[in-house]
């Protein structure tokens, strides 16, 4: 909301600077967006008119144009100017020397490539009037020369807050109701504009209305139609241009420009109809048909949604003349020939006009303002005032009638509010006195109904207003949120992570003590990154992505790690591990209305030398780390989607045989279409299922006094067998007393067959009460060699 | 022999001792000089040749060129001990910078860093962390915090839906968060009062990435519910925050009134630019402020629509965007160095 200063003056008299005023609209909750001075800072600038133009002897884009500043002068004043859009005659702007001009810049006698240049011709972005910098701002012919560029313009300084208005606030979507706040909360006189009597007056109520009649009383509890004769178009006044101008709209003409004038002024929006184009010369509210369309005024058909979301206006016949409260319709617009005019202002359910501004992605300075609630009371006076305008440009102007449809009478809401709850909610200490002196000024009329209870009044202009809550709202508002003291809490509760919250912690520093750095990718994928991971293509998707490439919700972390190694490694960085702890979704599970979402941890290995060993390495840290029972996981191998199929395994749950994640080495021809050329390791857990897998026990084990002893055994075993198989083979065979079981060597080649490899291990056995012997470290040993050979055939090697 | 003997005797010994410059040729001279068959030992063989007086006299004499040479040998195997010690380390001799590049261990990300000190700081305030999920449907998003279907409050979320059939089946229903206060909601009806409570998590709103904004993005919001809180608490609160989080006193806070629906009253919250101290910089541009969230009083029907008695309990909610504050803090001009990943950024972390 554009509020112009001295529009604002009309009804309050304020005289306080600009920036205290910035202080009080941010500290009543109207936030300043900006401040425009207009006008200012135009002193040095004068008329001045083109005597020549002539080519700059050094440059092509600039050219040498001499000027005078008073009709009779003779010597001309040099100017270098990289404008081209005024010629030889034409009365431009002059920023003469030692002005300093509203963006600040000072003008001062300066040489641009070898010639004087003795001011600067100025386009109208650097006068700080509009956005306009296609060229230098141009004055009509036969403007005097030599005045102040105000003078010639007719501009006065001012100043144009812009103010941010929260949904709450309707009332501040007007000049009036701006001042109403302002004068509040600075003590000051608030006097609303002056509607003259007796220009709207009502036909007796029980009258049925030929004018306009209401069907849908859910969509509009308030139609009045205003029948002005004797006008015709013109331009309207100048002071009635510029306001419109400053508050961000553009003139168009007296008739519309009236109604817009009254809605910046009092909030309330109208439509002005041509009389004489309108069938039947009547209109009616009622919700859209099934299929019905209409052209609005800006030329746009628009379809209207199925029965009961969209109101529309219509004529005598029936047909729809216009989109109720957000856009009027081509054919019944006034134009150039209109000499009558029909007026109609009306109150509607915000929520209606919300729901139909956004479904056809149309909004108009009117809908804004009716979706937040227009004040329902105030619609006679701003038919009075939008007459009083027009009567300015059309003095013969008659109002023949004034229809009033109103289904239900007014009603006045009011809300109980206790002075101990306003306290309690503000942390204050306000008297019963101070809290009505705080509210009756903006219109909420207080009476205190018993010591510490006030009946409160709403005003009309305040929809939103419903319950007590909203009112204490507004006495803390004018109060002032910056005298309220403020408080330390004290509360005796412990602040503590969860368990859970705090492994989490511990997961991702392990993995960065480990060289991996932590990357957040986006949630959001495209089919490209499902397709080239093999990921299902069942993914839930976003319904409105902002592109296709982020169209999929994210299934698997892999496709953003391998986004980041390819980014990495196009910079000459292909050597990294990176991991990503974030949500991942599925399809939802059966009876469920939301997604899988997981917690999902993932990990990249991408350094030098790493490939699905370092990720299977890795495994075995967080197991240690999280003191998981180490039997209860196990690495099974199996093909999985986008990961090397012999190099690929699930991480399971040994006793559920539920999977908890994925390890292995991404499949090449996956990484290398985000052109990674190297092995990369691939670790990837559901987080919450990781955490949840059965702990060591928190109570320390004793250990045995007694030495300990290693022994060594290396066995030939097929390819077929896997490591962990040959070592719980170890471990059960070696019985109770086994304290470890080590894999410490892989031998391929000379003396072990092609389809075999040799895996040694290293043993370590205790006993708690004894140092074991001989004969009994031999048994141990034989016993493992069974085992081993009972379990999976494979041999001691020889 | 005699006493002059003794002399050159011990004057001999002395200069082989010296002479001696290994552990081992120093053990050769001492057997020479100390053995048995060393002349100083022999010399006491010659003892019982002479008188009572001379044999006293010359004995004693003996005995102490053996103490000195004794004493000379200990010293020196000291010294050349010492130096043998001193070449074996010398030849042992590193230079420290002759090493190969360094495995450095990786960084967390900023935004999980700055996640990180934020909770630990409400921790300390005695608040508890709570994670949730970043798919919810309409009615915690927006309905359960008093955003009423077609409320223009909701054209300031622009919000992505999933494409998945709602409650109801409707289409318009299951939704990525705009914002964590759905776990408010979440979190009320999780535990009973008093709560304090912090909730940060990633969010989704459509928009256009620039330098400031991401369609996804970081938010944490804070929630107390407890007998007799105020807008006092909920100023002092964030003040006491701020001190914490950025190291230093007399940082400020501003509330502007504002509107969010499950608030009442609302406000935006400012705080001292940690950065000048007020003074003005480049932050805050120039205006002493740094605009960081918004915050209020629990609206009393998200508190009945977290199953809490609004009469019995009060309490106020703040919530920010983590990824500006580390931003802020981090001197990152431009938010979407993030979605690259670019390892010369982590590095930095």
């Amino acid at each position: 909301m554009r509020i112009v200063l001295s529009w604002l003056r009309e009804l309050v008299p304020v005289t306080a600077s600009v920036d205290e005023l910035t202080t009080v609209f941010n500290g009543l909750g109207l936030e300043v967006e900006g401040v425009e001075r207009i006008g200012e800072g135009l002193d040095g600038i004068i008329t001045a008119q083109v005597r020549a133009i002539r080519p700059h002897p050094n440059a092509d884009k600039v050219r040498l144009v001499d000027i005078v500043t008073a009709s009779d002068q003779t010597d001309t004043v040099q100017i270098a100017c990289g404008a081209w859009n005024f010629a030889e005659g034409d009365i431009v702007p002059l920023a003469t020397l030692g002005t300093t001009m509203p963006g600040g810049m000072h003008i001062e006698r300066r040489k641009l490539r070898g010639e004087w240049s003795n001011g600067m011709l100025c386009s109208s972005r650097e006068l700080g009037l509009s956005d306009d910098h296609a060229g230098i701002l141009q004055l009509p012919a036969g403007t005097a020369l030599g005045q102040p560029i105000t003078d010639a313009l007719g501009l006065t300084p001012d100043v144009v807050f812009d103010l941010s208005v929260n949904p709450n606030r309707p009332d501040a979507m007007s000049v009036l109701g701006v001042a109403r706040d302002l004068a509040a909360r600075l003590r000051l006189a608030f006097t609303p504009p002056k509607i003259i009597d007796g220009v709207v007056n009502a036909a007796p109520s029980g009258v049925p209305s030929t004018r306009g009649s209401i069907t849908a009383t859910d969509l509009c509890d308030r139609l009045t139609v205003t029948v002005i004769r004797g006008v015709h178009v013109a331009p309207s006044p100048t002071w009635v241009q510029a306001r419109l101008n400053l508050a961000g709209m553009r003139p168009i003409s007296n008739l519309v420009d009236a109604s817009n004038l009254v809605m910046l002024e009092l909030g309330i929006p109208s439509h002005a109809f041509d009389l004489d184009a309108l069938v039947g010369g009547r209109i009616g509210v009622r919700w859209a048909g099934e299929g019905e369309r209409v052209t609005t005024l800006d030329g746009v058909e628009r379809m209207l949604g199925t029965q009961g979301t969209d109101g529309v206006i219509t004529d005598g016949s029936d047909a729809t003349v216009g989109i109720a409260a957000v856009m009027g319709g081509l054919t019944s617009e006034v134009s150039d020939t209109t000499t009558n005019l029909l007026l109609e202002i009306a109150h509607w359910t915000p929520m209606c006009i919300a729901r139909t501004a956004k479904r056809l992605n149309l909004r108009s300075e009117a809908s804004a303002r009716f979706e937040r609630g227009t004040d329902p009371e105030a619609i006679p006076a701003a038919a009075a005032r939008f007459v009083e305008i027009i009567r300015l440009t059309c003095p013969g102007a008659t109002v023949e009638s004034f229809d009033d449809i109103r289904p239900v009478a007014a009603v006045h809401h009011s809300v109980g509010v206790r002075t101990d709850r306003v306290n309690l909610v503000l942390g204050t200490a306000l008297s019963d006195e101070t809290i009505a002196g705080l509210l009756a000024p903006i219109g909420f009329t207080p009476t205190r109904t018993a010591p510490g209870h006030h009946d409160v009044v709403i005003p009309p202009w305040r929809p939103d207003a419903t319950a007590e809550i909203d009112v204490i709202e507004e006495v803390g508002r004018h109060f002032g949120y910056d005298n309220i003291e403020r408080r330390q809490l004290r509360t005796d509760l412990v602040g503590r992570l969860t368990p859970q919250q705090v492994d989490r912690r511990r997961v991702g520093d392990l993995l960065t003590s480990d060289g991996a750095s932590e990357v957040w990718t986006s949630t959001f994928l495209g089919d490209d990154d499902l397709t080239r991971t093999q990921q299902r293509s069942d993914v839930v998707r976003v319904a409105n992505p902002m592109s296709p490439e982020e169209s999929a919700m994210r299934p698997s972390l892999l496709p953003g790690l391998l986004r980041v190694l390819g980014h990495n490694a196009n910079h000459r960085n292909p050597s990294m591990r990176v991991f990503e702890m974030g949500h991942v979704f599925g399809t939802p599970r059966p009876g469920q209305i939301l997604p899988y979402e997981r917690d999902q941890i993932a990990v990249a290995f991408a350094a030098d030398g790493d490939d699905a060993r370092s990720a299977v390495c890795e495994l075995d840290r967080l197991i240690g780390l999280l003191r998981i029972v180490p039997a209860a996981i196990a690495v099974r191998h199996a093909e999985v989607a986008g990961l090397h199929p012999t190099r690929s395994a699930r991480v399971v749950n040994t006793g559920t045989g539920f999977a908890l994640g994925i390890v292995g080495e991404v499949d090449p021809a996956v990484s290398q279409v985000w052109g990674i050329e190297r092995r990369v390791g691939y670790l990837q857990l559901d987080l919450e299922n990781l955490l949840a897998q059965p702990r060591r026990s928190g109570d320390v084990a004793s250990f045995s006094r007694f030495p300990s002893s290693d022994f060594d055994l290396a066995f030939v075993v097929a390819d077929s067998i896997s490591a962990d198989q040959v070592g719980a083979a170890i471990r059960d065979g070696a019985g109770e007393l086994c304290q470890d079981v080590a894999l410490f060597d892989v031998y391929r080649g000379k003396g072990v067959d092609d389809g075999s490899r040799s895996l040694a291990y290293r043993i370590r056995v205790s006993a708690p009460d004894r140092t074991l012997g001989d004969t009994e470290l031999t048994a141990v040993r034989q016993s493992a060699i069974d085992a081993v050979r009972a379990a999976t055939g494979a041999l001691l090697r020889a | 022999m005699e006493l002059k003997d003794l002399a050159v005797l011990e004057a001999d010994a002395l200069a082989a001792i010296v002479a001696a410059d290994t552990p081992d040729g120093l053990k050769t001279v001492e057997i020479a000089v100390l053995g048995k068959k060393a002349p100083i030992t022999l010399a006491n063989q010659t003892l019982g040749a002479l008188s009572v007086d001379d044999r006293k006299a010359f004995g004693a004499a003996i005995n102490a060129t053996r103490s000195a040479v004794t004493a000379a040998i200990a010293d020196r195997r000291t010294a050349v001990v010492e130096s043998a010690r001193r070449a074996t380390l010398e030849a042992e001799r590193l230079d420290l910078t002759e090493r190969l590049a360094p495995e450095l261990p990786g960084t967390l990300h900023l935004i999980s860093r700055t996640i990180r000190d934020l909770e630990d700081i409400f921790v300390g305030m005695g608040f508890t962390v709570h994670h949730g999920n970043e798919v919810e449907t309409d009615w915690f998003n927006f309905e359960a915090l008093n955003f009423p279907p077609a409320h223009p409050a909701r054209t300031m979320h622009d919000t992505f839906f999933l494409d998945l059939p709602g409650t109801d089946g409707r289409r318009d229903d299951v939704l990525l968060r705009t914002h964590t206060s759905p776990m408010q909601i979440h979190v009320m009806q999780g535990q009973k009062p008093p709560i304090y409570a912090v909730m940060p998590g990633r969010c989704y709103r459509v928009d256009t990435p620039d330098a400031r904004h991401l369609p996804v993005f970081h938010q944490i919001e804070a929630l107390v519910i407890d007998r007799g809180i105020t807008l006092g608490h909920l100023a002092g609160t964030i003040e006491q925050f701020i001190a914490a989080y950025f190291g230093r006193t007399n940082l400020k806070v501003r509330l502007r009134p504002s509107f969010f629906p499950f608030t009442e009253p609302s406000a935006e919250f400012d705080i001292t630019c940690p950065f000048c101290g007020g003074g003005g910089c480049r932050v805050c541009s120039h205006s002493g402020w740094i605009e960081l969230g918004g915050c209020g009083m629990v609206h009393p029907n998200v508190l009945r629509n977290g199953g809490i008695d609004p009469e019995e309990w009060t309490g106020f909610a703040w919530g920010f965007g983590i990824d500006r504050l580390a931003m802020n803090r981090h001197s990152v001009e431009d938010l979407r160095v993030f979605m690259d990943n670019d390892l010369r950024l982590l590095q930095q972390f």
